[in-house]
């Protein structure tokens, strides 16, 4: 089946099979292996995306689904060279050990502060309570959306 | 690696455009809503249609509206916008607390109220809401639409008496004055399937008597999800601890609870009876039965 998605920002057209999963869409055909293919249950969060304007776990919805659609990955959060307020939180505060969870986490972070600028320490464990990291018990990844909410808008 | 096996793939553009494809392609063919119940059960190959009739594109079926006595619920209504709807929330508490426990922030972005229904997981909590709240399903067919109690929708696990070329279209909860609902969940952590829940519903009259009284169990062998006899002792009784009690007893000792991975079954009957009690309380107390009654419940 013909699809057409607007990934970034640029479009792409490809014929794929109906049983296609966005994940493997957007990592094996256009590439992008910024967003991580992990349980494959929609369980851990490694391969959240956003279609549209909302994020997805892309290993639980096809691609035929974002037919027409936009959608944006971790490698679409900077602009050029500079890095979204998020991923400096993740720098500033060592937001990530082996790094696999943490293109999900990042575009979840991003969504949230699009939502609730201010958020509170609990408004950040819910809203990554349906994601998965196994090394640095969510401690450091609180505080480094946390400190992205506080340096949002910073030149 | 898990991907779903080979299957076709058509676009609804309507009600009666998706009841035409379904007829077109037979028993094999699935409605794709949200798909977040199905595409695993793909994968899994638990589920295994030979056409996929995606019906996201239909937006006049996510709607929550009051219209006729009844609040509305399109079933392409996701968990989200169920949650975050002042609407829903004020007529009924019970679906913005059970919709806060439903698996997490992102799947409730995707995941919709008929998908949900449709599925029949008996682990599923708007099913024990809505049995709760006695509402009625739509369900859209060739012949028009025909309306089936929530109590009789699920005919068992998995399994709902939607037809192959039908579509559950809307929910309609009954609006009646003196209402209190909750719904209170044990799960082993965030966002998993309940380990057992209670959701209820009480209608009180101006003398503080209970006209009426719904209770749904979850994940805990309720026949249809609902405590029938402990509804039946509550109408006509006044609230109170003992009676919230005796009504907790009555629903632990006639569902069927069974030991799974999530607990053991004298675990779970013991939930029945202590989570039919605690939502019966916070219930009661938000259909206006007094302050200072000595239950340590607070609503949320």
């Amino acid at each position: 089946m013909k699809i057409t998605m607007y990934v970034n920002g640029s479009e792409h057209a490809r014929d794929v099979e109906p049983r296609m999963l966005l994940i493997h869409f957007i990592r094996d055909e256009l590439g992008l292996t910024g967003s991580h293919w992990g349980c494959d249950t929609s369980n851990c969060g490694a391969c959240v995306m956003w279609l549209d304007e909302v994020p997805v776990k892309s290993c639980t919805v096809l691609a035929v689904m974002a037919d027409g659609r936009r959608v944006t990955t971790v490698e679409g959060l900077a602009r050029g060279t500079r890095l979204d307020p998020v991923q400096q939180g993740f720098t500033a505060c060592h937001g990530l050990q082996c790094g696999f969870c943490t293109p999900g986490m990042m575009m979840t972070a991003r969504w949230l502060l699009d939502h609730n600028p201010a958020p509170t320490e609990t408004d950040v464990r819910e809203a990554i309570s349906g994601q998965v990291c196994r090394c640095t018990g969510y401690q450091n990844i609180v505080k480094s959306v946390l400190w992205a909410a506080a340096h949002e808008g910073d030149a | 690696m898990q991907v779903p096996a080979q299957v076709e793939y058509e676009k609804a553009s309507s009600v009666s455009h998706a009841l035409s494809l379904l007829a077109r392609y037979g028993p094999e063919a699935r409605i794709l809503a949200g798909g977040h119940s199905l595409i695993p059960m793909m994968k899994l190959r638990l589920a295994q249609p030979e056409v996929l009739v995606d019906v996201n594109g239909l937006a006049d079926l996510r709607f929550i509206r009051v219209a006729g006595g009844e609040l509305r619920i399109g079933t392409l209504t996701t968990h989200a916008q169920l949650l975050d709807s002042a609407l829903a929330a004020g007529h009924f508490a019970i679906l913005r607390d059970a919709e806060r426990v439903i698996a997490d922030p992102i799947v409730r972005e995707w995941g919709t109220v008929g998908g949900s229904l449709c599925q029949a997981d008996p682990s599923e909590d708007l099913s024990a809401a809505f049995a709760a709240l006695k509402g009625t399903m739509i369900i859209a067919g060739p012949g028009g639409k025909r309306e089936v109690s929530a109590r009789e929708f699920h005919t068992g696990p998995y399994e709902t008496v939607v037809g192959p070329v039908e579509m559950l279209t809307e929910v309609r909860l009954p609006v009646k004055a003196g209402a209190g609902t909750a719904y209170v969940k044990v799960s082993r952590r965030a966002g998993d399937w309940p380990v057992g829940a209670a959701g209820a519903a009480l209608w009180l009259d101006r003398a503080g008597v209970i006209t009426d009284a719904g209770i749904g169990l979850t994940a805990l062998g309720a026949q249809h999800f609902v405590a029938a006899e402990a509804e039946d002792y509550l109408r006509g009784r006044r609230p109170g601890p003992e009676a919230f009690a005796e009504a907790g007893a009555i629903a632990a000792a006639n569902c069927r609870p069974a030991a799974d991975q999530r607990g053991p079954e004298d675990y779970k009957r013991h939930l029945a009876g202590e989570l039919t009690r605690r939502a019966l309380a916070v219930a009661a107390r938000r259909a206006g039965w007094g302050e200072g009654t000595g239950l340590g419940e607070r609503t949320p």
